[in-house]
């Protein structure tokens, strides 16, 4: 997959891409499980995390990645609230590129700020998170944990529940999933879907989308929303879309179930199943380092070759 | 001093007069048959109009001078060919009592570039809770009241704003969006919204809006009916085919209605932020092709009057930020003739005499001004462009502040050539 220059979402990407990506991720697994972590392979490179917006998880498993692999790293969080006028994406970015960084991974909560990094510096971007559009290295970690659970995607039925409307893994998910030859189900109350959702169908009906659903990911619930009258409050949410064991039932048997996390236990999960074998939420923590090693290899590595 | 142009192709909302040698003096026209002159201007192959007038520009002054002011947006405006244009009131602090207004007329009279026309706001502050001193507003020359920028949620406070203004026959213009409705939206709702995940603007916010206010003002203009005065409600930049429907269904009903669209309605669709490029962040948002090809029909058949550019000019460094965070707008005072007559009429047929009409008769009307066709005794507000030379949209060489275009690149025709008013060249191309 020499020819990707960023990763920034998944239009244009074929299956094959996401296949050999992963064969690098299992190879990269295996580096993280020896005494000594690390790899040379990125030696010589700059690595850049530029959060404009909060996220310790998605920044140290970044981090760790590219540590991991002997890069170096440096990172920049300005923080959403320092973004007043006079200061800008642009300058912040060209005074990392004057630096000679070599990659960007960066998050904002506005949808396409790395589309637009793309315009201004040289190095390779990496969407690490824009708005409620797209999470794709989030949406990889899914996949490949769902592979490694169930053998592969292709023909299986794949359950997203929650804030749909609001969600850059739903988006991204639903895109790489069905790329992958998954079927895929969105479901949350009628306020929280959008109209469309590509690679989606859309219900409100949690029962019809885990009906036999070979893995069922659960979505953070944003307390915003009730502030912003989009949902009336948490206890009707728990009442029509909560996943307990019961409704889990509905799935397949040993139906896995993810999360992005940060989980509000007891709200989008019933907390019995947060420590259930059925829960694959650590095992997707574990593997979002060595997809992203693999995601900072090809985009790197495979680009110099 | 008398100027001659000589051999100019003559076109106005009525029609093309064919070649003619137009003598100018005393800020008139005196002949269209020549005569002795101080000055000749060779116009061979280029056609003149009256100048266009702009019933909506955000000229920024006073207060954010950084993005434009006076004279850079007059100046911009006498190099698109405009001779009139109507600088809204949503400024730092708003333009809202008569000593503002006046400010800025003295102002501009330095100034040589397309005259100024004041709107002062509906609301003291523009905020929406108690109406203006229309009376000494129009006094100081105010030629509408409007708090665009702001939507008029009080429907209550606009009706009395109607029937006030009504009194001293200055017409009423809304911004006409739900603020409920629109929320946070900073594009078009549609497939292109939601698979960006950016949030939505629907087009009800607009139509629901449009259909309150034609029930406010068919109530107002019953109310006032023993008066003998007249509300007048113009609806400022309509973006959806809906909101065209109902404006259209309240003229045949005989509503004093009026309403305008910008040349960014008429060429962009919501298509264009798939490259998730603020430029194209404005308000209202650029809807669908089917909303573009509707309001293409509403501007032929005259259901709209006119054509406002909605020039809102900001600094580049605004314009790159985030979807989020860059302020909504484009400049378009240089752009907007070219643009139209290259996309409407050179390549969809739209009469050029159309085009002419809402650039100049259906916007100066939508005020209670008198039209300008090109006759003996009409004030010399013209315009000279050349319909055969094509050449692309540089923003760079903008007149304007706000140096960047959604159109930069676009090889267009129709560019003015020289701009009149009162008989005076305000702007004229180099050679």
């Amino acid at each position: 997959m020499g020819a990707l220059k960023h990763l920034l979402d998944f239009t244009g990407w074929e299956a094959s891409q996401v296949e050999d990506l992963f064969e690098t991720a299992k190879l990269m697994q295996e580096v993280l499980e020896r005494p000594v972590k690390k790899v040379p392979a990125l030696q010589g490179f700059t690595v850049a995390t530029v959060f404009f917006e909060p996220s310790t998880r998605t920044k140290i498993s970044f981090e760790l990645a590219a540590r991991r692999m002997s890069a170096d790293v440096v990172s920049f969080s300005p923080g959403g609230s320092s973004l007043k006028k006079g200061e800008s994406y642009k300058d912040t970015l060209l005074t990392l590129e004057a630096m000679k960084v070599d990659a960007y991974v960066i998050r904002t909560d506005a949808a396409g700020v790395p589309y637009q990094a793309t315009r201004w510096v040289k190095g390779v971007v990496i969407n690490a998170g824009d708005g409620r559009r797209a999470h794709p290295t989030q949406a990889l970690l899914d996949a490949f944990t769902l592979t490694e659970a169930l053998g592969g995607l292709e023909g299986k039925k794949i359950a997203i529940v929650g804030d749909i409307l609001h969600s850059r893994v739903a988006r991204s998910d639903a895109e790489l999933f069905s790329l992958l030859g998954a079927e895929v189900w969105a479901a949350g109350p009628a306020t929280l879907l959008p109209q469309t959702l590509p690679g989606a169908r859309l219900t409100t009906s949690l029962k019809e989308a885990l009906s036999d659903a070979d893995a069922v990911i659960a979505l953070r619930l944003q307390r915003e929303r009730m502030e912003a009258g989009i949902l009336p409050s948490i206890p009707e949410y728990v009442a029509g879309y909560q996943i307990t064991p019961e409704r889990l039932a509905w799935a397949k048997p040993q139906a896995p179930l993810l999360h992005p996390g940060p989980m509000n236990r007891d709200v989008e999960v019933d907390g019995r199943l947060a420590d259930s074998e059925n829960s694959l939420v650590t095992r997707q923590v574990a593997n979002g380092v060595a997809v992203r090693m693999a995601v900072l290899y090809h985009l790197l590595v495979g680009r110099n070759r | 001093m008398k100027r001659l142009i000589k051999n100019a192709t003559l076109v106005d909302a009525r029609g093309n007069h064919g070649k003619a040698d137009v003598l100018i003096g005393e800020g008139r026209i005196l002949s269209l048959s020549g005569g002795d002159a101080d000055e000749a201007i060779e116009a061979d192959g280029l056609m003149l109009a009256p100048g266009f007038f702009d019933p909506h520009a955000h000229l920024r002054e006073p207060g954010q001078e950084v993005k434009e002011d006076l004279e850079s947006g007059l100046k911009a405006a006498a190099k698109g060919g405009y001779t009139g244009v109507v600088a809204m009131p949503n400024t730092t602090p708003p333009i809202d009592t008569p000593e503002a207004v006046q400010a800025l007329y003295k102002r501009a009279r330095a100034i040589p570039g397309a005259r100024l026309y004041v709107s002062a706001a509906l609301t003291q502050g523009q905020e929406g809770a108690r109406l203006t001193e229309a009376g000494l507003l129009k006094a100081a020359g105010a030629v509408l009241l409007t708090d665009d920028g702001h939507t008029n949620e009080d429907g209550g406070l606009l009706a009395l704003g109607l029937r006030y203004a009504a009194s001293y026959g200055l017409p009423v213009a809304v911004h006409a969006e739900n603020a409920g409705l629109r929320r946070n939206g900073v594009m078009n709702e549609g497939p292109v919204s939601e698979r960006l995940g950016l949030p939505g603007n629907p087009a009800v916010a607009e139509t629901a809006r449009i259909a309150r206010d034609l029930e406010i003002l068919r109530y107002v203009q019953q109310a006032l009916e023993p008066t003998g005065h007249t509300p007048r409600l113009h609806v400022q930049h309509l973006s959806t085919a809906r909101g065209l429907e109902l404006i259209r269904a309240a003229k045949a009903d005989g509503l004093p209605v009026t309403t305008e669209v910008t040349p960014h309605h008429l060429t962009l669709t919501d298509a264009v932020l798939e490259g998730m490029d603020p430029i194209y962040k404005v308000a209202p948002p650029l809807r669908t092709q089917a909303d573009v090809e509707a309001l293409i029909q509403g501007l032929e058949d005259g259901t709209i009057d006119g054509i406002g550019t909605d020039h809102a000019p900001h600094t580049l460094a605004e314009k790159e930020q985030d979807l989020l965070r860059a302020p909504f707008g484009i400049p378009n005072l240089e752009v907007a003739f070219p643009l139209l007559f290259t996309e409407l009429v050179l390549k969809r047929g739209l009469k050029l005499e159309v085009l002419i009409a809402r650039f100049t008769d259906g916007p100066r009307r939508a005020l209670g001004l008198e039209p300008i066709h090109l006759e003996e005794g009409a004030p010399a507000d013209l315009v000279l462009f050349a319909p055969n030379a094509e050449r692309p949209v540089d923003p760079a060489h903008f007149v304007s502040k706000a140096k960047f275009s959604p159109w930069s690149g676009w090889k267009l025709a129709g560019w003015p050539v020289a701009t009149l008013v009162e008989g005076q060249v305000v702007w004229r191309a180099e050679a």
